[in-house]
């Protein structure tokens, strides 16, 4: 084979990626246009009405909009406790040893686990655990989705966070210590300012994941179509609304939940390049 | 005064070392709990019939709950169903992901690849139930029906991503002198890639697909609306099919089939997670 045929074969399967990532748009667009024609752009996204009685459809996006924000934003609350120590443990305290090596491989194999099965944990183990606690009636709801959506994505913010504090360099440490800081000050005045926008980052791709979560978000969430008014109740996140109509939906009710579709690829999209922007800033200062 | 402050301090600093271990532990806590309950819900089910008959039905199963008796049939279709879907996928995931991979390890500096590098990064971080909706636009609108092809078509969109950011990072990280030597050998560009930097790559590309694999063979949204299930043990790629996370999910909506669902997920959740050990250890130890 020759260098000329050779490059061709390399770029045509280059290719590939621009081919799908644009037929992904175009397909999406299309298919969305009709809902955005028949209700418009803005009051599609700003209307709390979904109702598929024939000759009065109404479909609106605000109620999982709302969903997807509250779960994504208490599933980041819930994580940030868990995945900073870890990241803590793994990359400072414990660095290099067996013990932190044993740690990461148990995050490692946490988000390794499919996201149907951590809904069936959810749903037969910690559901009845909120009911018991009487926290909600039903026991699924946002806050069950969150708690559940929070371990998952512990994983993905501590190793790479993780990888941020290990990257301090230590000149700059025993500095610190050598004018008499503890650990903990050396922790709190030297990593995280020096880390600090490398372990925001991870917590905006942590946001990336969460927000198109479906399968947990679906079998816990309680999926009703109204805008969730407190942290306890039930709702949808537009992932879910999706895995629970598609399969039935046609004509107006299909290009809504497509519309839908494309409002969340644009924001996971967004959101996944603002993270991986901060990051490449982040590793080179 | 200046005892106190100081005692006051390393008292501060105890107290972070042990809350970060204490948090640090419980982390693990869930992990425990998940294969725990996996583990003791499922193992009895889990018998020779389980893996050789298909799912039985609802009706079937419902006499069975009544007469108190454990529900006949297993998950052979979803295990057959996954494993068709899964090869297609790979047969075309791989070889294309390789090539890609390796355009944008030679060609990091232009901006096409940097483009491509780009959408790379896009395509992977799009949730999966937007690549079911775009292979049900794609594959199963054109068909007229939902079919395995439809299936390993949305299993391949998400493998791709996987793959050619581990070749090309795996290609990146080797020694540039094993390229030179080989040019200086008289190998042309491609001679040298097949036969040089491939093989060296191999082990970090293997591991690549391994956790591409693992990462997809427990996939429920985008299977939802392409393969849609199916109840018999088929072979034919043009039909609607079965896989293994559909099936928990069939399970856990139907209140007859739930007793299936420990025995499923127990065999799933074991061959993701021996997947993605496998593949740990094989990074590993390729990289010593």
């Amino acid at each position: 084979m020759n260098d000329k045929i050779y490059r061709i074969v390399l770029f045509i399967a280059a290719l590939i990626m621009p081919i799908v990532c644009g037929g992904v748009v175009y397909a999406l667009v299309t298919d969305a246009y009709d809902a955005f024609e028949h209700f418009g752009f803005f009051k599609f996204l700003t209307s709390s009405e979904w109702s598929y009685t024939e000759g009065t459809e109404q479909y609106g996006a605000l109620p999982f909009i709302t969903g997807t924000l509250m779960t994504t934003l208490l599933a980041l609350i819930f994580c940030i406790p868990f995945s900073l120590p870890v990241a803590l443990f793994v990359g400072e305290y414990f660095k290099g040893t067996k013990i932190a090596s044993v740690l990461s491989t148990v995050t490692d194999l946490l988000a390794g686990i499919p996201s149907i099965i951590y809904g069936l944990w959810g749903f037969y183990t910690l559901r009845p655990v909120i009911m018991a606690l009487d926290i909600s009636p039903q026991g699924s709801g946002i806050l069950t989705a969150s708690l559940v959506l929070a371990i998952m994505i512990v994983p993905y913010a501590a190793s790479l966070s993780a990888e941020f504090i290990k990257m301090v360099p230590n000149d700059l440490k025993e500095g610190a210590y050598s004018l008499g800081a503890t650990r903990a000050e050396v922790i709190r005045k030297v990593v995280f300012p020096v880390a600090g926008s490398g372990i925001f980052s991870s917590y905006v791709l942590a946001i990336g994941r969460a927000l198109g979560e479906t399968m947990t978000v679906t079998m816990l969430i309680g999926n009703t179509n109204n805008i969730p008014d407190s942290i306890t109740s039930t709702g949808n996140s537009m992932a879910s609304i999706i895995a629970n109509q598609f399969g039935e939906a046609d004509g107006l009710r299909l290009s809504s939940l497509i519309a839908i579709g494309l409002i969340l690829f644009l924001i996971t999209a967004l959101i996944n390049m603002v993270g991986k922007i901060m990051i490449k800033r982040a590793r080179i200062s | 005064m200046a005892t106190l402050k100081i005692k006051n301090r390393l008292a501060k600093d105890k107290l972070m070392l042990w809350s970060v271990c204490i948090l640090a532990a419980l982390t693990a806590v869930p992990l425990l709990a998940i294969l725990g309950e996996v583990l003791l819900r499922g193992y009895d089910q889990l018998s020779w019939s389980f893996f050789t008959e298909p799912t039985p039905t609802a009706y079937k199963a419902m006499k069975a709950v009544e007469a108190s008796e454990p529900i006949p049939g297993g998950i052979a279709n979803g295990i057959i169903g996954t494993m068709i879907m899964l090869g297609m996928a790979v047969v075309v995931a791989v070889p294309v992901g390789i090539l890609c991979g390796a355009y944008l390890a030679e060609n990091s500096k232009k901006r096409f690849a940097q483009v491509v590098s780009y959408l790379t990064d896009l395509l992977q971080g799009t949730p999966s139930v937007i690549i079911g909706i775009i292979t049900y636009i794609w594959v199963v609108v054109p068909m007229k029906g939902y079919s395995a092809i439809a299936g390993s078509v949305a299993l391949c969109i998400m493998m791709l991503p996987l793959i050619i950011r581990s070749t090309e990072e795996t290609l990146k990280i080797l020694p540039a002198s094993l390229k030179e030597a080989g040019l200086a050998l008289g190998g042309n560009n491609a001679r040298v890639m097949l036969k040089v930097q491939l093989p060296a790559a191999f082990g970090g590309i293997f591991t690549g697909v391994l956790l591409a694999i693992s990462r997809v063979i427990g996939e429920t949204a985008p299977l939802m609306f392409t393969a849609l299930g199916c109840s018999l043990i088929r072979f034919s790629i043009d039909k609607p099919i079965s896989a293994v996370p559909l099936l928990i999910w069939e399970f856990f909506n139907d209140p007859n089939l739930q007793d299936l669902i420990w025995g499923a997920s127990l065999f799933l959740l074991l061959f993701v997670l021996t997947l993605n050990i496998t593949a740990k250890y094989l990074a590993k130890k390729w990289n010593q």
